[in-house]
């Protein structure tokens, strides 16, 4: 699939014609030019055909699935009959799992409102730009930050026995300082954590904490919100 | 063989009649200025850009996540479509348009769960879109605004798929959004305004039906066609999706 130009392009020896381009560098600025990114297609037919293809499977997946599996259809609205539990839809069960530790203001208004806001700022913050890894400098006192917020966490956690936000919490920290003792880590694993940022330490917090409180809402939780174990 | 000679030849001939050139006005795709006409010089097209880097095709950097969100959206919206020809968003026929489509409705059941599994997926591929974005680096600059952009589609999504949950009007459907409008009965001052304004009411009723209606097959659509255009040509305008350059050390 490659693509020429019919023209040729080529060096003109008339520098009255084709002006060469000067580059000035000026103090606290370097020379350094963008990397090469590779080579450029033309999105028609590129990119056009591989949506298309995309498109193609993902509706032969869709209709394939809708051939097997129904849409719930529970009885006739009745608000004298309420269901225990009654749930939200999935993808506000960890929030409900949240209501069940946290006051309700808490809960439902403030963590959703930090984490929508979390995320709207993450751009705006040059988190760490540079991609620098999380113990490369200053490691001693990244340490004490860390194990501080991470203890501070640990405790208010702790006290409102919010056990399904704990233990992934414990799990990433643990996974967090694993590089930090193992400094000439010998395995891929560890050497893979130990390039790790802090922005990536948070949002693999962030998207372990919600999967588990997803998770539980969805099947382990029945009436009354007590914990079940959904093959039983 | 024969038969491809066959239909070029009418294909050229097609496109040297007056009414093709007047729709669109270039020749076949065969060179790259008329590669590049073919996309800016299409309504739905000229948002993407005309080239993109060879880099950025890879299935390792997108997974082609944001354009499965996409078409998700639009297998929503035709099989969305087609549901609001059997649907009575009233108290209690909504319920009963249900139990049509499973037993009444040609492939009724189907459809409903064709729209209910995109709407599922749909919203699993805009998070996974997220996080990808976020692993990738993709919302560093000049991505800063897309990344907000992105944020308020997902905001869209969930509310898209929040509003579509009461619709069938079963026990499911009513207790799942009484526990979700009772949270927002909890946002201090505004708290029981917004829920009132939400439900055209104290309870989740006729007029929350309706309510919820308007915003799921109107109101909320618009605003995800406005925000997936302006994160589309976002791309363009930011200068092509993030690729990581392989001089950067990688892991």
């Amino acid at each position: 699939m490659s693509e020429k130009n019919s023209y040729e392009v080529g060096f003109s020896s008339d520098a009255m014609k084709e002006p060469r381009r000067i580059v000035f560098i000026t103090r606290n600025t370097s020379a350094k030019v963008k990397g090469d990114v590779g080579p450029q297609l033309m999105s028609y037919p590129h990119v056009i055909l591989r949506e298309g293809i995309v498109f193609q499977i993902l509706t032969i997946v869709l209709v394939a699935l809708a051939l097997f599996w129904d849409a719930p259809l529970e009885q006739l609205a009745n608000p004298l009959l309420t269901p225990n539990p009654a749930k939200a839809p999935w993808y506000f069960l960890g929030l409900q799992e949240l209501l069940h530790y946290f006051p309700p203001i808490v809960a439902g208004v403030l963590i959703p409102t930090l984490v929508v806001v979390a995320l709207m700022v993450i751009p705006y913050f040059g988190v760490n730009i540079q991609g620098e890894p999380l113990w490369r400098h200053s490691r001693r006192t990244r340490l004490q930050i860390f194990l501080g917020a991470f203890v501070a966490l640990f405790v208010f956690l702790a006290v409102y026995q919010a056990w399904t936000v704990l233990v992934p919490t414990v799990l990433v920290a643990a996974l967090a300082l694993v590089p930090y003792f193992q400094p000439s880590g010998p395995s891929r694993f560890v050497r893979y954590l130990m390039s790790r940022t802090l922005p990536w330490w948070v949002m693999t917090w962030f998207i372990a904490v919600a999967l588990t409180l997803t998770t539980v809402g969805t099947f382990f939780r029945g009436p009354g919100w007590s914990w079940v174990w959904p093959w039983r | 063989m024969a038969t491809t000679v066959w239909t070029q030849r009418l294909l050229e001939q097609v496109r040297k009649t007056r009414v093709w050139r007047s729709i669109f006005r270039r020749g076949p795709a065969r060179t790259n200025r008329t590669r590049s006409l073919a996309v800016f010089g299409n309504l739905s097209l000229h948002v993407l850009p005309v080239k993109v880097r060879e880099k950025s095709l890879r299935v390792r950097a997108t997974y082609y996540l944001g354009s499965i969100s996409f078409f998700l959206f639009v297998v929503l919206t035709v099989t969305g479509i087609l549901l609001m020809l059997y649907y009575h968003p009233a108290v209690p026929d909504a319920y009963r348009d249900m139990k049509d489509l499973v037993y009444v409705v040609a492939n009724g059941t189907f459809l409903r769960n064709l729209h209910r599994l995109a709407a599922q997926a749909m919203v699993v591929a805009v998070f996974w879109h997220m996080f990808h974005v976020f692993y990738r680096g993709g919302y560093k600059p000049p991505h800063e605004f897309n990344w907000v952009v992105g944020v308020g589609l997902l905001l869209v999504t969930l509310f898209l798929s929040y509003t579509g949950y009461l619709l069938p009007w079963d026990q499911l459907a009513f207790w799942a959004i009484t526990v979700g409008t009772n949270i927002i009965g909890y946002v201090p001052l505004l708290g029981r305004p917004i829920r009132f304004l939400l439900l055209g009411g104290h309870i989740i009723g006729q007029n929350a039906l309706l309510r919820f209606y308007v915003l799921h097959c109107v109101i909320l659509p618009l605003a995800a066609v406005v925000l997936i255009a302006e994160h589309f040509w976002r791309i363009q305008k930011d200068g092509g999706l993030t690729v990581r350059d392989d001089n950067e050390r990688e892991e």
